[in-house]
């Protein structure tokens, strides 16, 4: 009964919706992509970033993958560009930049 | 080998669960239902089952717990009665829009104010909206033979819905009667094991319960619950097939008594209906055509089954143990009705409210509307189409 | 005796997906995924939650951004939904229907409208009762769900839309509830207050406490909520540093009844530091209303102290 998300849309007819709406998946937000929203952008200026990855745990939207211990671009699907991250970077090695 | 044993509602109720020993049973105390908590505890305490039992802090947490337990993938109940019910009341919706297979069983009471421990039904009736089968028992063995078939009829793949199995407030709750039990492995066998397909404890196969919806899936999806109401109907009648072979005992969506020719027939819901039977049987010998409908299934409700079962009588009283201040009469009254138009079933009909608050209901009462019925068909009397029965009014009884 | 490293906990899977509709910037969504970190990989986990912000963005059907089982029951009863969860795991358990390797822990979330009022009923059950499971305040001090009106979790004087600044009122006139004390007085194993620090090293070994201690846990963290608080969105680090360096919000927990502060201010801030950054409490600001912010002050030295106290002993 495992369900695929990208079957589902606001024209499904009811007899396709799940019952009672349950969910029967995980981490299917991903399929929302909530960069849209953004009105400034972060970008990484990696030749700044030391890898100190406090970063990684402010981002409301778990968007700054950490892979092997290391930071990688950001997931512009996802960042809603609310600064966090700039705010914290010790390096300046983030810049938000107007615009998406 | 049936068992042939004496004892009140609450104990039949309290024995079936013994019997199918249920995983878990969230539960808060209130008169008259409370004994059956308790006893459960006793059973659990004393190692006759091991259903793990959560003693909540009010009956919102009983039935929140239940839903969360049933979600888990837990065969799931609690009991209740009257304000329990009331104070679950935005839980049940979430049981049912959930399609959480979970059972209560309701000792039907009546709701504040004033305050009053005795039985009517404008508990059960209040939550008639809520999305749940409900299924009321005349007496202890139907208490006992409902309980047996709600797990069947709510973990059914075609259903997925919560079961109410309601009785009466100590008149069956309380009172003592001989009853036939089943053996504890045919119950076994008859309820069989939970598995539910997907659950919160399901390892590496995760689900996620009660989402925010947007209109553009909130409809659809109460549609589909709207549905599954519907198909319980076939349901509940194959699970009595079924009940039957094991119990000898045959159970319906209404049980139709001395009907088949009956010009007036009273239709009712509850423990009155054993008082009504004992009219009628007087009455016939008395050469009435009368007969008593006793409705089992309030929800979902069998309106057209209901209009085929009254369309050759010439006059029904629909009998209402609740007042449902709408200025019109009780539920029951308006459902019937309702259902007698849709199905061009044009009889006479009296809506009347009785038994409220524990309030007596008697054999000479159910002379009295047959008479009224009766004399409306016949003499062309008026009879008001709301009325109360055993009423104290100035100017003497009605 | 702790061996916590930010970059391990970083390279842990990710147990909160993005795509969630919370606002930019929020605070419960950093807690919630410092949180989950604090399970080891191997457990599984179900997540309960309380009607909320949270709720209703975290899994706007059909996109659900738990990646664990997850159950949203109503605002009032996260506390006995997840109790009723909790016990069908050990009956699930005890009847040999789950396999005896596989583990699961329980979290549940709720703001502090979910937590300090509608469901403080069903979340002192819960905790009294005992059930394995930690229940975790996300405290952003006001029904930010609803539109920022006040709950028994916002500070005195705080601007909101129930309690508004105007001529005849200077904001909110209580104190608001100390839940954690209240919690930690049901003498469950343990009880924290903790909030964002630098690495996060604090609420890490708090959360992580809170689910591998046997018996029901509470966490109250606090989570600033930029629309909320009116504070400059990019600064939520800050705010919280000056949460805690101000004594408005100590880092302590309690531990099968003994009380350690977490951490001591080398210098306790005033407390305006962490007012001016916050539009709640602009009025405070105005000339004629010092006394206003001496008695905010008076009361969070109080608490202090009391908090000292506690843990002296």
């Amino acid at each position: 009964m495992r369900t695929d998300v990208q079957k589902i849309n606001e024209q499904t007819p009811h007899q396709e919706l799940t019952e009672g709406l349950i969910m029967f998946a995980g981490g299917t937000s991903r399929y929302f992509e909530t960069g849209e929203w953004r009105t400034s952008t972060p970008v990484l200026h990696e030749d700044l970033c030391r890898q100190c990855l406090l970063c990684a745990p402010v981002c409301p939207d778990s968007s700054i993958p950490v892979t092997d211990g290391e930071r990688g671009d950001f997931d512009y699907d996802h960042c809603k560009g609310c600064g966090i991250c700039a705010a914290v970077c010790p390096f300046d090695a983030i810049e938000m930049k107007e615009g998406r | 080998m049936a068992i042939r044993e004496r004892m009140s509602g609450n104990e039949a109720v309290a024995y079936g669960i013994r019997q199918v020993n249920p995983d878990v049973m969230p539960a808060f105390p209130i008169t008259p239902s409370t004994e059956i908590p308790q006893m459960v505890s006793t059973y659990i305490a004393n190692g006759e089952i091991d259903t793990e039992f959560i003693p909540v802090e009010s009956e919102h947490s009983s039935m929140s717990a239940a839903i969360g337990a049933e979600a888990a993938g837990a065969r799931s109940l609690t009991a209740t009665s009257s304000a329990g019910l009331a104070l679950m009341w935005e839980e049940l919706l979430l049981a049912a829009s959930n399609r959480m297979p979970l059972v209560l069983t309701l000792v039907n009471r009546t709701l504040s104010g004033p305050i009053n421990i005795n039985c009517d039904h404008s508990d059960g009736m209040g939550a008639r909206d809520t999305g749940w089968i409900q299924i009321y028992a005349e007496n202890n063995q139907e208490a006992y033979d409902n309980f047996l078939q709600a797990y069947p009829i709510a973990e059914h793949s075609d259903v997925h819905l919560p079961v109410m199995v309601c009785q009466d407030g100590f008149i069956t709750s309380h009172a003592v009667e001989n009853i036939e039990l089943l053996e504890d492995d045919v119950v076994k066998d008859f309820v069989g094991e939970y598995e539910p397909e997907e659950y919160l404890l399901n390892p590496g196969k995760p689900i996620a319960v009660g989402p925010y919806s947007v209109t553009a899936y909130a409809m659809e999806a109460k549609k589909n619950q709207e549905l599954a109401l519907e198909r319980s109907k076939e349901v509940i009648l194959q699970v009595a097939k079924e009940f039957e072979k094991i119990s000898g005992r045959k159970y319906g969506l209404f049980e139709e008594y001395r009907t088949e020719d009956a010009d007036y027939i009273m239709l009712i819901m509850g423990s009155a209906a054993g008082t009504a039977k004992q009219a009628v049987d007087d009455l016939r010998l008395q050469g009435k055509k009368v007969g008593v409908i006793k409705l089992r299934v309030f929800r979902p409700f069998p309106a057209q089954e209901l209009a085929q079962a009254l369309k050759n009588c010439k006059a029904a009283a629909i009998m209402d143990r609740c007042e449902s201040y709408n200025g019109n009469g009780g539920p029951l009254g308006s459902e019937v009705t309702a259902g007698l138009y849709r199905s061009k079933v044009m009889i006479e009909t009296v809506n009347y409210i009785y038994g409220l608050a524990g309030r007596d209901f008697t054999v000479n009462e159910v002379y009295d509307v047959f008479s009224q019925l009766e004399d409306l068909v016949e003499n062309g009397k008026e009879a008001e189409q709301y009325q109360y029965i055993g009423l104290r009014k100035t100017g003497g009884a009605q | 005796m702790s061996n916590y490293s930010l970059k391990e906990m970083m390279n842990k899977p990710e147990r909160f997906a993005p795509g969630h509709r919370m606002c930019a910037g929020c605070g419960a969504t950093i807690a919630v995924r410092a949180v989950l970190r604090a399970l080891e990989e191997k457990d599984r986990a179900v997540i309960g939650n309380a009607t909320g912000c949270l709720e209703v963005s975290s899994f706007t059907y059909p996109y659900t951004a738990w990646e664990d089982s997850y159950i949203h029951n109503a605002f009032e009863n996260a506390g006995a939904t997840l109790s009723g969860v909790e016990t069908a795991y050990r009956a699930l358990k005890k009847r040999g229907r789950l396999p005896e390797d596989e583990t699961f822990k329980f979290i549940t979330f709720g703001g502090d409208g979910g937590t300090y009022d509608i469901g403080f009923q069903s979340l002192s059950g819960a905790m009294e009762r005992g059930h394995d499971m930690v229940y975790v305040c996300y405290d952003n001090g006001a029904y930010m769900n609803t539109g920022i009106q006040r709950s028994s979790a916002t500070p005195m004087y705080a601007d909101t839309t129930t309690t508004p600044v105007g001529s005849q009122s200077n904001g909110k006139m209580q104190n608001r509830k100390d839940l954690a004390s209240i919690i930690a007085d049901h003498d469950v194993p343990y009880v924290a207050q903790t909030t964002f620090t630098r690495d996060f090293k604090d609420l890490h070994e708090k959360a992580h406490k809170a689910i591998y201690t046997k018996g029901a846990c509470f966490l109250n963290v606090m989570t600033p909520c930029p629309r909320g608080w009116r504070y400059n969105t990019p600064d939520i680090m800050k705010i919280c540093r000056l949460a805690v360096e101000t004594c408005y919000w100590p880092l302590f927990e309690v531990d099968h009844g003994k009380w350690t502060l977490s951490y001591e201010p080398k210098k306790k801030l005033p407390i305006e530091d962490f007012l001016r950054e916050q539009g709640r409490f602009k009025h405070l600001f105005k000339p004629g209303n010092e006394d206003l912010i001496a008695q905010f002050q008076a009361e969070v030295d109080r608490r202090w102290e009391d908090l000292l106290f506690k843990c002296s002993r």
